[in-house]
């Protein structure tokens, strides 16, 4: 399945946070490695548009990146059939983003993921070539690291990501 | 972007130019690059990462991979980076501490384990 960008309407099937804002732009893609460069893509194109500081779209990039690879390495060991799901919201003075994955188990084992963490994985030099383990805690680690505003839980569907960063106040933007 | 991979030898080290975006979706290509030069008894290697525009964890994984294929033949894998928003990844996941980082291939080869 290509990956499908929906434009602003009703929100049916998609079992993310239903907050007072409408999705800008929801995308679901099938859980294959090369649509998660189309995700980034997508996020921070919205992510500007929204009016998120140039200077933080590339951490947008990969923490987007990031949460999709995941979603992505999820399905694909759990055999899920089911879209990756992206949903990216202009808040009044947000930008949300959240990933939502349909892997029913609550994501708890490695929502503590730390540079530590990453660190000791990486350093067990045994000369195994690093596994599923080692890519999600880095994963985690290197969002973690990323976005303060970081929410690792999960929706009626599978497990859910959700992060935000500020958006500039169009008063304060210089014309 | 996809991603572009060369090597050629400077002495005793192996060097690999990297270009383009090292993601989920390229990160093999790397991971097939990086054995074959192991298999092939090339244990000293320099990764040059001046051309990558994107790095991922799936990316720090194939590294770390590969660090870990050459020392266990009592090999090195340096790096070569000077871009801050790469450099971060690495600083974030503490990875600093575990690869050598160098300004440039020649400093790269010119270091001693």
């Amino acid at each position: 399945m290509r990956p499908r960008v929906r434009l602003p309407g009703p929100v049916r099937n998609l079992n993310l946070s239903r907050g007072t804002y409408m999705a800008t732009v929801e995308l679901r893609f099938s859980a294959l490695p090369a649509h998660v460069r189309t995700a980034r893509l997508v996020a921070a194109a919205v992510a500007r548009q929204a009016g998120v500081d140039e200077s933080v779209l590339d951490e947008v990039r990969l923490a987007v990146g990031e949460a999709c690879s995941r979603a992505v390495s999820l399905h694909v060991r759990n055999g899920v059939a089911h879209p990756v799901r992206v949903r990216l919201t202009q808040q009044e003075k947000r930008f949300l983003i959240e990933v939502g994955d349909g892997v029913p188990t609550p994501v708890t084992s490695h929502a503590d993921s730390s540079a530590a963490e990453a660190l000791s994985l990486a350093a067990g030099a045994n000369g195994s070539s690093g596994g599923e383990q080692t890519d999600d805690t880095m994963g985690l680690a290197v969002i973690s690291g990323l976005v303060d505003d970081l929410v690792i839980g999960h929706d009626d569907d599978g497990g859910l990501i959700r992060m935000s960063w500020p958006i500039a106040d169009p008063a304060d933007i210089e014309l | 972007m996809d991603l572009s991979l060369s090597t050629r030898s400077v002495g005793d080290r192996t060097v690999v130019e990297v270009g383009g975006e090292i993601d989920v979706y390229t990160a093999p290509k790397l991971r097939e690059q990086l054995v074959e030069l192991v298999n092939e008894g090339h244990y000293h290697l320099i990764v040059d990462m001046e051309g990558v525009d994107f790095l991922d964890s799936t990316g720090l994984g194939v590294l770390v991979g590969g660090l870990k294929r050459v020392r266990a033949h009592e090999g090195s894998l340096r790096l070569v980076c000077n871009q801050e928003r790469i450099l971060k990844i690495f600083r974030i996941t503490g990875l600093t501490k575990v690869f050598p980082i160098h300004g440039s291939v020649d400093e790269a080869v010119a270091a001693n384990d």
